[in-house]
C-alpha cells in the first residue's frame, strides 16, 4: 500500500473541507482498503468519517426507516425495528460478506461504491430510497449511474439513507460461489403505489426490471412471472455465469422473492 | 499399560495451534533483516530484451537488487525434476533449464526475474516498480489439447513434449478389445487445481559470516531434501554449511514438496549481501507460483462383456506440466497415475499412455493424491458409464470385477498385499442406505428436484517403495525414512523423525507408537522434526508416507532400544539376555519377580558406574548411552482402499447441486488415532468435493491466470459439505510391523468420481466435466428437459 495522510473528521463539514480531488472518505473500508492494498486505488488523503456520530444509527417513522451512512451491516441485520418493519432489509444485511465484513462495512460505503454485485443498491431501488447527502436529497432511481458510478459529486457525503416501508418485500440472492457477492440478486417490494423488482449483479449497474414489475402489478404471484424471459443481451458475463444464465436467474430469483413475500 | 495405538489420544499440537502459539516461518524475525520483494513476469511468454536495475538500486532503503545475471555469474543452479521418465521409444524425457531468476526468457506469469532487498517491505515493493524490464512478448501456449501443435516454448523440446510414456501392453489390449461385446468410451478432463495452503510460502534466511553457515527457515514439507537440492544442484553452500528448518508449516498438500526459486535466491543472496533476508509470499503470489495440481485430458476405453466383465482398458492422457518440470512433476502423471488407472478390478489387459507437455502456465506438480485421484476418476467414471450402457447397477458391476484373493497382482505394476473390496463396498452400501435411495429420489422429485446417487471404489498406492524399485523407475533418491530415538538419563524420550508434519499431527501419532513400543508415558515423549541440524537425513512428508515409512522407522529404532535395554537389564539383573522379556516398559526375568523399568535401564546406560566402587551395569563392550537410529525402506507401497457413496439433490431451475449425503468406508489397515484419521478423511473429502463441484484454475488465452484470488477461485466451504458418514474396515498391511496404510489422500481420491457419478446419475447419464458448476448443471438440466419433452 502506498502511504497516505490519514484524517479523522469530526463532522460532515470538516469532512468536506478536507476532501480534494485526490482523497477518499473512509467508513468501514471494506472495499477501499483492499483496493489500496492491491494498488488498484491510491489516495493522498483518507478522510475517516467513522467518528462522526451523527452519521450512525437507525430511526423508524411511520412510513420510512432512516439509516445513518456509517451504520454497520451487523447493526442493520440485528435491528429489532428493521426486522419488524422491513425484515427483508435485515436479512439482506445478514447475507453480506462474512462476519468480519459485516462488523466493519457500512451501508453508506456500499451505496457510494455501487459495486455491480453489491446487495444494498437493489434495496435502495426496490424500497424507493432517498439518499440524503450533506448537500441534497437524491432519489435512488437517480442515484445509481453506472458501474461504480453514482450521482455523488466530489466531496459530497452520504449522511442517511431513507427507505420506504413496503407492504411486503423479499430479497433473494444467488451468490457467486467464490466471492459470495450476488451473481444475481432480486429485491421485490410491493408498495401501495406499485411493485418494484430491483436487480443487482446481472448488469453493470443495479436496475428496476419494468416488465417483471408490470406483470406483478396485475397479479402479485410467482405464476404471473413464471416462464417469462428477460433479455440477456446487455447482461454481465464472466467465468461464474454467462449472460444467458444470469437472465434465467433473474426470473427464478424473482419468483423465489415473490413466493417469500 | 493399555496400548495407545487405536485410541483417541488428544492432539499434542492442539494447545499450541489453538492458542496461537504456533511458530511459522513468517513469525521469525532476525535482527537487522532485510525484506525481499520479487519482480515477476507479467507475461506468460516473452523474451527479456533488457533489465535495468539502476533506478531501483538508488531508491530509498534499497540494499541490493539482484537478477539472473548475478545468479549466472555465481553459477547458482536451478530447479530440477526429481524423476527421470523414459518415453515409449526409450528416449530420455526432455526438461528445460529452470534458473532461480529468469535471465533470457520468461515462461509463465509470475516467473521471477529480479529481487529487491530493502530495509522495509514497503521500500522493497516500491523499488521493485523501478526495475525496468523490456520484453518481446511471444504467443503463449496455454491450451493443453493444442499444446503439441503450438509454438515450441523451450529450445530443443519438440512439440512441447517432455515424454510420451507407456505402461502396459498395447497388443494384449488390442486382443482383449477384439473379443469384447462392447467398448465403453469416455473423454474427461481432470480440472486444474491450486493447492491453497492456508499459510503462504515464506523463507527467512540468516547468514553467519564467521561460521559461513546459512540457516534457511522455510515452509517446506521436506527440509532435508531442500537442503540437498540447494547444495548439490544449486551450489548455494555445502550441506554442512547449510541448515534448513521447516518450523510449523500451515498446510502443504504437495505444493511445499518443491524447493522454490525464492528459497534458493534468498539463501544465496543472504551470503552475498551479508544480511538476513525475509520473504513472505502475498496470496496472489501463491496463486501464481505455487505448483498447481491435476490438469489432464483423458480418453479412456473399457472393453466389457455383455454381462459386465471387464476385458481390457486403455488410457490415453495428455498431462500438463506447466512451464517447467519440477520435483514430482514428471512422476505424478506416470507411475503415480498410470498403474492405478485400472482401479480395484481384475483387468486382463491394460495400458496407460501419457504425453506430458509444457505450457506457459505455472508448473504442475503433486497435489494431495498426486496421480491417484486422476487415475481413480478415470476408471470410476468409465465403470459407471459401463453400468449405464449395460443397464447394470453400479454396485453390481463393481462387485463382479473385484479381486477376491490377496495378494492381488494388479494389471500394470502393483502387487497388492491386502484388501477386501467386497466387504468395504457392502459396508458402504449399508451405511449409505443405498436401498432407500429410490424413496428419497421420489421425495426430491415431488419438490421439483432431481436426485442422484454415485458410487466409487478406489485403491491407492502410497508410501512409495522400495528404494531400489523407485530408483529403477527413475527416482533421483531413495524413498526410505529415518528415525532416531534418544533417551534422556532421567527417562524421557526424544524422537527425531525425517518426516515432516504440516497438519498431519505427527507429534501425537508418532508419540503414540513410541509410547507403545517403549512403555513410556506419552507425555514423556517429544517428537522433533523439520530441522536438518537436529535429525538425521530424512525424505519428508508427501504421498501418505509418514506413518507407513517414517512411523515404522521409529518403531524399528525403538526395537533397537529395547534390544540394548535387554542386554543391559540382563547384566543388571544377573540373568541371560535371552531370559529377559520386555513388556509395558519393564524388563522382566522369566519366571521371577526380578525386573528393571526402562527408565532405570536408561539411567544406568548414562551413569554406568557406582560411586566408590568399580562396577558397571553395562555388559562387556557395551557403549554407554541409550540412543538408536533406524532407516526403514518398506518392501512395497501400502495399498489403502475404500468405497464411497454420495447423494446429490439438484435444483434444475438454478443448477445448484446440494451434496446431501456422503458415506466413506475406508480401509487404512491398523488405525493409530481414529480422531486424527477422521480429520484426514474430512480434509481430503473437502478437497475432493472442491475439485468436483467448485475449484478450477483458469487461464485466459494469453496465459493470464483469471482465478488468481478468492474472489474467483472457488474454494469449497463448510456450507458446500454435508455431515460426513465415515466407516472403516481393516485388512492389515503385511509390509510393515504395525499393519498400517496411508490415509492422508484417500478423501481427495475417492470424492471426485463419487460426487460426479451422483450428479451424472441425477442427470440420467448426461456427461458433464468437473467442476460441476451451477451453470453447467443448469444447461444439462435444460437438455434433459428437451430430451424428455421429445420422448414424450
Amino acid at each position: 500500500m502506498k502511504t497516505f495522510n490519514y484524517h479523522s473528521a469530526k463532522d460532515s463539514k470538516e469532512a468536506k473541507k478536507l476532501s480534494s480531488s485526490n482523497s477518499a472518505f473512509l467508513a468501514g473500508g471494506m472495499t477501499t482498503i483492499p483496493s489500496m492494498k492491491l494498488g488498484l486505488a491510491t489516495y493522498k488523503d483518507i478522510i475517516d468519517i467513522k467518528n462522526i456520530k451523527k452519521l450512525s444509527g437507525i430511526s423508524v417513522s411511520g412510513k420510512s426507516i432512516k439509516i445513518g451512512a456509517t451504520t454497520k451491516h451487523t447493526e442493520v441485520a440485528n435491528s429489532k425495528e428493521i426486522k419488524k418493519t422491513i425484515p427483508s432489509l435485515s436479512s439482506l444485511a445478514e447475507g453480506i460478506g462474512d462476519p468480519q465484513v459485516r462488523n466493519r462495512g457500512t451501508i453508506g460505503g456500499s451505496i457510494a461504491n455501487n459495486d455491480p454485485a453489491a446487495d444494498y443498491p437493489s434495496a435502495c431501488l426496490a424500497l424507493n430510497a432517498v439518499i440524503h447527502t450533506n448537500e441534497r436529497k437524491i432519489e435512488a432511481s437517480k442515484f445509481f449511474k453506472g458501474m461504480f458510478e453514482t450521482a455523488l459529486k466530489k466531496g459530497e457525503l452520504i449522511e442517511t439513507v431513507e427507505f420506504q416501508i413496503p407492504e411486503k418485500s423479499s430479497y433473494q440472492k444467488y451468490p457467486n460461489p467464490a466471492s459470495r457477492y450476488a451473481i444475481v440478486g432480486v429485491y421485490v417490494a410491493k408498495h401501495k403505489s406499485g411493485v418494484n423488482v430491483a436487480i443487482t449483479g446481472a448488469k453493470p449497474c443495479v436496475y428496476n426490471d419494468k416488465d417483471l414489475a408490470k406483470a406483478l402489478v396485475s397479479s402479485f404471484s410467482s405464476n404471473s412471472i413464471s416462464g417469462m424471459e428477460v433479455n440477456s443481451s446487455n447482461m454481465n458475463s464472466d467465468i461464474h455465469a454467462s449472460a444467458e444464465f444470469r437472465a434465467s436467474l433473474v426470473v427464478t430469483q424473482a419468483k423465489k422473492a415473490v413466493e417469500a413475500c | 499399560m493399555a496400548s495407545l495405538v487405536g485410541s483417541r489420544v488428544e492432539r499434542k499440537e492442539d494447545k499450541r495451534f489453538l492458542t496461537g502459539k504456533g511458530r511459522y516461518t513468517a513469525d521469525i524475525n532476525i535482527n537487522n533483516q532485510t525484506y525481499a520483494y520479487f519482480v515477476r513476469s507479467p507475461h506468460a511468454r516473452a523474451k527479456i530484451t533488457k533489465i535495468d536495475i539502476s533506478k531501483a538500486l538508488k531508491a530509498s532503503g534499497v540494499v541490493d537488487v539482484l537478477t539472473g545475471e548475478h545468479i549466472a555469474k555465481d553459477k547458482i543452479g536451478g530447479l530440477i525434476a526429481g524423476w527421470a521418465i523414459r518415453s515409449e521409444d526409450g528416449s530420455e524425457m526432455k526438461c528445460p533449464p529452470n534458473p532461480p531468476l529468469a535471465k533470457d526468457n520468461v515462461n509463465f506469469v509470475g516467473d521471477p526475474i529480479a529481487v529487491v532487498f530493502a530495509e522495509s517491505l514497503e521500500e522493497a515493493k516500491a523499488a521493485s516498480e523501478l526495475v525496468n524490464i523490456d520484453y518481446k512478448i511471444l504467443k503463449a501456449v496455454v491450451n493443453l489439447s493444442e499444446a503439441m501443435k503450438d509454438d515450441t516454448i523451450h529450445k530443443d523440446i519438440d512439440k512441447n513434449l517432455c515424454y510420451d510414456w507407456l505402461l502396459g501392453d498395447r497388443q494384449k489390449v488390442k486382443e482383449a478389445f477384439d473379443k469384447a461385446d462392447k467398448i465403453i468410451k469416455l473423454d474427461i478432463t481432470n480440472n486444474r487445481l491450486i493447492p491453497n495452503a492456508m499459510e503462504p510460502r515464506a523463507c527467512v534466511v540468516d547468514y553467519n559470516s564467521a561460521s559461513e553457515e546459512i540457516t534457511c527457515y522455510t515452509t517446506s514439507q521436506n527440509p532435508h531434501l531442500s537442503r540437498l537440492i540447494m547444495s548439490a544442484f544449486g551450489g548455494v553452500a555445502p550441506e554442512h554449511k547449510l541448515r534448513v528448518v521447516a518450523p510449523d508449516v500451515g498446510g502443504g498438500f504437495g505444493s511445499k514438496i518443491n524447493l522454490y526459486n525464492e528459497e534458493i535466491v534468498c539463501s544465496w543472496a543472504s551470503k552475498k549481501i551479508e544480511r538476513p533476508i525475509k520473504w513472505v509470499a502475498e496470496r496472489t503470489e501463491s496463486f501464481l507460483t505455487d505448483t498447481h495440481g491435476r490438469d489432464h485430458i483423458t480418453h479412456a476405453e473399457l472393453a466389457v462383456t455383455n454381462d459386465g466383465k471387464f476385458l481390457g482398458f486403455k488410457n490415453e492422457t495428455i498431462a500438463n506440466l506447466g512451464a517447467y518440470a519440477r520435483v514430482f512433476g514428471t512422476v505424478t502423471p506416470t507411475y503415480l497415475f498410470g498403474p492405478c488407472a485400472t482401479g480395484v478390478y481384475v483387468m486382463p489387459a491394460a495400458y496407460s499412455n501419457v504425453k506430458a507437455v509444457y505450457t506457459n502456465t505455472a508448473p504442475v506438480d503433486a497435489y494431495r493424491g498426486a496421480g491417484r485421484p486422476e487415475a481413480t476418476y478415470t476408471i470410476e467414471r468409465i465403470v459407471d458409464k459401463a453400468a449405464i450402457e449395460l443397464g447394470m447397477d453400479p454396485i453390481e458391476i463393481r462387485m463382479k470385477n473385484f479381486p477376491t484373493e490377496f495378494p492381488f497382482k494388479q494389471t500394470l505394476v502393483h502387487q497388492i498385499d491386502s484388501g477386501d473390496y467386497v466387504a468395504g463396498l457392502k459396508k458402504a452400501k449399508e451405511m449409505a442406505d443405498y436401498d432407500g435411495f429410490s424413496a428419497r429420489k421420489k421425495d426430491s422429485e415431488s419438490k421439483g428436484k432431481l436426485r442422484g446417487i454415485g458410487v466409487t471404489t478406489y485403491f491407492e498406492a502410497c508410501g512409495i517403495a522400495p528404494s531400489p524399485v523407485v530408483m529403477m523407475l527413475g527416482c533421483g533418491v531413495g524413498l526410505w525414512e529415518s528415525a532416531e530415538v534418544r533417551f534422556n538419563p532421567t527417562g524421557q524420550v526424544t524422537v527425531y523423525t525425517g518426516s515432516h508434519s504440516h497438519g498431519q499431527s505427527h507429534q501425537t501419532t508418532f508419540a503414540q507408537i513410541a509410547a507403545d513400543e517403549l512403555g513410556v508415558p506419552i507425555e514423556n515423549i517429544d517428537i522433533v522434526h523439520g530441522d536438518t541440524d537436529k535429525g538425521t537425513f530424512g525424505m519428508g512428508t508427501y504421498g501418505s508416507r509418514s506413518l507407513t515409512v517414517g512411523g515404522i522407522a521409529i518403531v524399528n529404532a525403538c526395537k533397537k532400544i529395547v534390544d540394548k535395554g535387554k542386554r543391559v537389564a540382563a547384566k543388571m539383573l544377573e540373568a541371560s539376555p535371552d531370559d529377559v522379556d520386555f513388556k509395558n516398559g519393564e524388563f522382566v526375568v522369566a519366571n521371577s519377580n526380578k525386573k528393571k523399568t526402562i527408565g532405570e535401564v536408561a539411567f544406568a546406560c548414562y551413569l554406568p558406574g557406582v560411586r566408590d566402587e568399580v562396577k558397571s551395569p553395562l555388559p562387556e563392550g557395551e557403549e554407554p548411552g541409550l540412543k538408536e537410529s533406524a532407516f526403514f525402506d518398506p518392501a512395497n507401497f501400502s495399498f489403502p482402499a475404500g468405497s464411497h457413496i454420495a447423494e446429490v439433490e439438484i435444483d434444475p431451475e438454478t443448477g445448484e447441486v446440494k451434496l446431501d449425503r456422503y458415506t466413506a468406508v475406508d480401509d487404512f489397515g491398523t488405525i493409530v488415532n481414529p480422531t486424527i484419521v477422521e480429520g484426514q478423511v474430512h480434509g481430503g473429502l473437502a478437497q475432493g468435493i472442491g475439485q468436483a463441484l467448485t475449484e478450477n484454475a483458469e487461464y485466459d488465452e494469453t496465459g493470464q491466470l483469471i482465478t488468481a484470488s478468492y474472489m474467483d477461485y472457488t474454494m469449497p466451504r463448510a456450507d458446500n459439505l454435508p455431515e460426513f458418514n465415515l466407516g472403516f474396515t481393516c485388512t492389515k498391511a503385511t509390509t510393515n510391523p504395525l499393519g498400517v496404510k496411508g490415509c492422508g489422500e484417500a478423501g481427495s481420491i475417492g470424492a471426485p468420481p463419487t460426487v460426479m457419478n451422483a450428479i451424472i446419475n441425477a442427470l440420467d447419464g448426461q456427461e458433464i466435466q468437473m467442476p460441476a458448476t451451477a451453470e453447467k448443471v443448469w444447461r444439462a438440466c435444460k437438455n434433459l428437459k428437451k430430451t424428455k419433452n421429445k420422448a414424450a
